[in-house]
């Protein structure tokens, strides 16, 4: 086993060989798609405060800004007490030769104001190294409730514009929150900010609720509740925390539901008989469709970003194994073959990947491979880790990871899709079944 | 009746021995208020409700209310049909009885898979029991998949309990 994963490692590091920051002659910009070992130093000298009584807000921003940026291993930031200097003033010129000798990459400025309820945030960002500015200043305002969402603002825009792809920290995370023993566990539907942030309760824990799945603009939920004795389908509108049971066909037990990419169907499980089919229901019309028709295991159906593909797992070989269909039904073609089980696969927003659990010689991993089945890559190996989510941007996976025995506790972990920076997200207590949400607007 | 009260109480007596829980018995000990020291030192009390062959007790700890499966099988084994040919056999006769199978996985599964699998090993059951004779429109079936395990270690001694379908029953009307 150790000596396979580290194959694994070789092999990844090969493939995704290390470039290094940029040079002085070339613009700051970190190229994801070759991976990076070293995290790139920047600065970030806490932000000032505009008006008086702004200073705590500052330093939170300036903290969360900080992170952000450093939870995604791509970058480090240099303390404080290695700073040659401070800046005077937002709008001072820079002395970037004091931030050369300290060897930081990028600098990032800002200043905060707080005026009543409403908070105002600039920033700027500096490549150090050319001694010019990254894309021009921006400011964000809002109410003082929301500045942790600026704050995430900011460092989407700083992570944006070093590495060119999409930022993911302004989002958030829809999952179940756990309490008790594993054999009378209470759970909740939960929300939260993407870094653990102001946890919300959707639903009470007086009913077992399963997997909920955000829609793609972030505005409903699906899950599974056993509220009336029977798992259905729920959907529950985020800002009104309002709920009501999705009609399906008749069934024994609905579940396992997904949103289509523009919100208005619904892919989910149901169970007739004991057998397990993949179904669809427009929300509009109540239309139903059945999408698979076996006698074998059909589950967790999740659609490819453009909306003409389905993928599932079904056991119609003997084991769990990873199909693609057409999204209307159809003959699917089967796409794992490595050894073990393979569920949960979940169709990668960028459309290049699918992500997946596996179970093999009695150890559940997190992987991602090509949406043909090729180049398989196993990211993360425990004792149980189950249900992996994409961030907005496809480049990090949120899963829930279970510790062995009695005692046996959920939590959330974070990955990024070479395997690196396996991180815990913090939550008040157990957790599993992330769902991440959209970019916010 | 003597002939009868002597069966019932062997059975009691059986149905004691083979369970290893005594606080499932929890009105064992509850003595009728009515209970006198007769003459001759005979002491008189209500029966234990598991000793009432027409009593869900009786059901749940002589007949049995589960079966058990091996890993990702909803395959009966030879002893489960023992057990759900006695389940048929009272449902038979105690007829004004309906039942809800609940189908049950071990932890070492995702948890959408587990619910399709719990639904199987529910379903097998139902089945097995309309084979019996027991009428489709009495049984219902659920899964929990692994969200209610019985035991809680992550052995196979533990798992082997969680994997299970559970036959519960009440009195009700079919709807």
């Amino acid at each position: 086993m150790m000596i396979r994963f580290l194959t694994f490692l070789a092999a990844a590091m090969m493939a995704f060989a290390f470039t290094g920051p940029a040079t002085a002659q070339e613009p700051l910009r970190l190229t994801l798609r070759d991976g990076v070992i070293e995290a790139l130093p920047f600065a970030l000298p806490q932000f000032e405060a505009e008006v008086a009584g702004s200073e705590q807000m500052a330093a939170d921003i300036s903290r969360v800004v900080a992170e952000d940026l450093t939870g995604t291993g791509l970058f480090r930031q240099i303390p404080a007490t290695s700073f040659i200097s401070t800046p005077s003033g937002f709008a001072s010129p820079v002395a970037f030769a004091d931030w050369r000798a300290i060897n930081a990459q990028a600098l990032v400025t800002g200043a905060v104001a707080v005026n009543g309820a409403t908070v105002t945030v600039k920033f700027r960002l500096y490549d150090v190294f050319s001694g010019q500015e990254m894309g021009e200043g921006l400011q964000f305002s809002g109410t003082t409730d929301g500045w942790r969402r600026m704050a995430h603002k900011v460092a989407d825009a700083v992570y944006s514009r070093i590495t060119g792809e999409a930022g993911y920290f302004d989002s958030r995370v829809v999952f179940v929150a756990e309490t008790g023993p594993k054999d009378d566990r209470a759970k909740r539907v939960a929300i939260m900010d993407y870094d653990g942030a102001n946890v919300q309760y959707l639903t009470d824990s007086s009913t077992i609720v399963l997997a909920p799945r955000f829609s793609p603009n972030g505005d409903r939920i699906l899950f599974t509740s056993y509220e009336s004795g029977f798992p259905r389908i729920n959907i529950l509108d985020v800002a009104s925390v309002t709920r009501q049971q999705l009609g399906t066909v008749e069934g024994e037990m609905a579940f396992s539901p997904r949103f289509s990419l523009d919100g208005r169907q619904v892919i989910y499980s149901l169970a007739n008989g004991g057998n397990t089919d993949i179904y669809r229901t427009d929300l509009a019309t109540g239309q139903h469709s059945r999408l698979t028709n076996t006698p074998a295991i059909e589950t967790a159906p999740s659609f490819s970003p453009d909306g003409s593909q389905i993928v599932f797992e079904s056991d119609r070989s003997g084991t769990q194994q990873l199909y693609v269909m057409p999204a209307n039904g159809g003959e699917p073609q089967r796409i794992s073959f490595g050894n073990g089980r393979y569920g949960t696969p979940v169709w990668s927003p960028r459309g290049d990947l699918i992500a997946f659990t596996k179970q093999e010689a009695g150890r559940f991993h997190i992987g991602v491979m090509r949406t043909d089945g090729s180049e398989e890559r196993l990211l993360t190996s425990s004792f149980l880790d189950e249900g992996p989510t994409w961030a907005p941007n496809g480049r990090v996976i949120m899963f829930a990871r279970e510790t062995q025995g009695a005692g046996g506790t959920t939590a959330l972990y974070s990955v990024d899709i070479t395997g690196r920076n396996l991180r815990r997200v913090p939550t008040p207590q157990g957790a599993s079944d992330p769902s991440w949400g959209p970019l916010q607007r | 009746m003597t002939y009868f009260i002597k069966t019932a109480l062997v059975i009691g007596t059986l149905a004691l021995g083979a369970c290893t829980n005594a606080d499932r018995f929890d009105s064992a000990d509850a003595v009728d208020l009515n209970a006198q020291a007769g003459a001759g030192g005979i002491n008189q009390s209500a029966l234990d409700p598991s000793q009432n062959p027409t009593s869900p007790q009786y059901f749940s700890q002589t007949i049995g209310d589960r079966v058990l499966f091996e890993n990702d099988s909803s395959l009966l084994t030879a002893q489960g049909r023992a057990t759900l040919d006695g389940q048929a056999g009272w449902l038979g006769t105690n007829s004004d009885y309906l039942a809800v199978i609940e189908g049950h996985a071990d932890e070492k599964g995702t948890r959408e898979y587990n619910l399709a699998l719990g639904a199987r090993r529910a379903n097998a059951v139902r089945e097995y029991l309309i084979s019996k004779g027991v009428a489709s429109s009495r049984i219902r079936t659920v899964s929990y998949g692994k969200e209610r395990p019985l035991a809680v270690c992550s052995e196979e001694s533990c798992y082997a309990q969680n994997r299970r379908a559970v036959t519960i029953i009440s009195i009700g009307q079919v709807s």
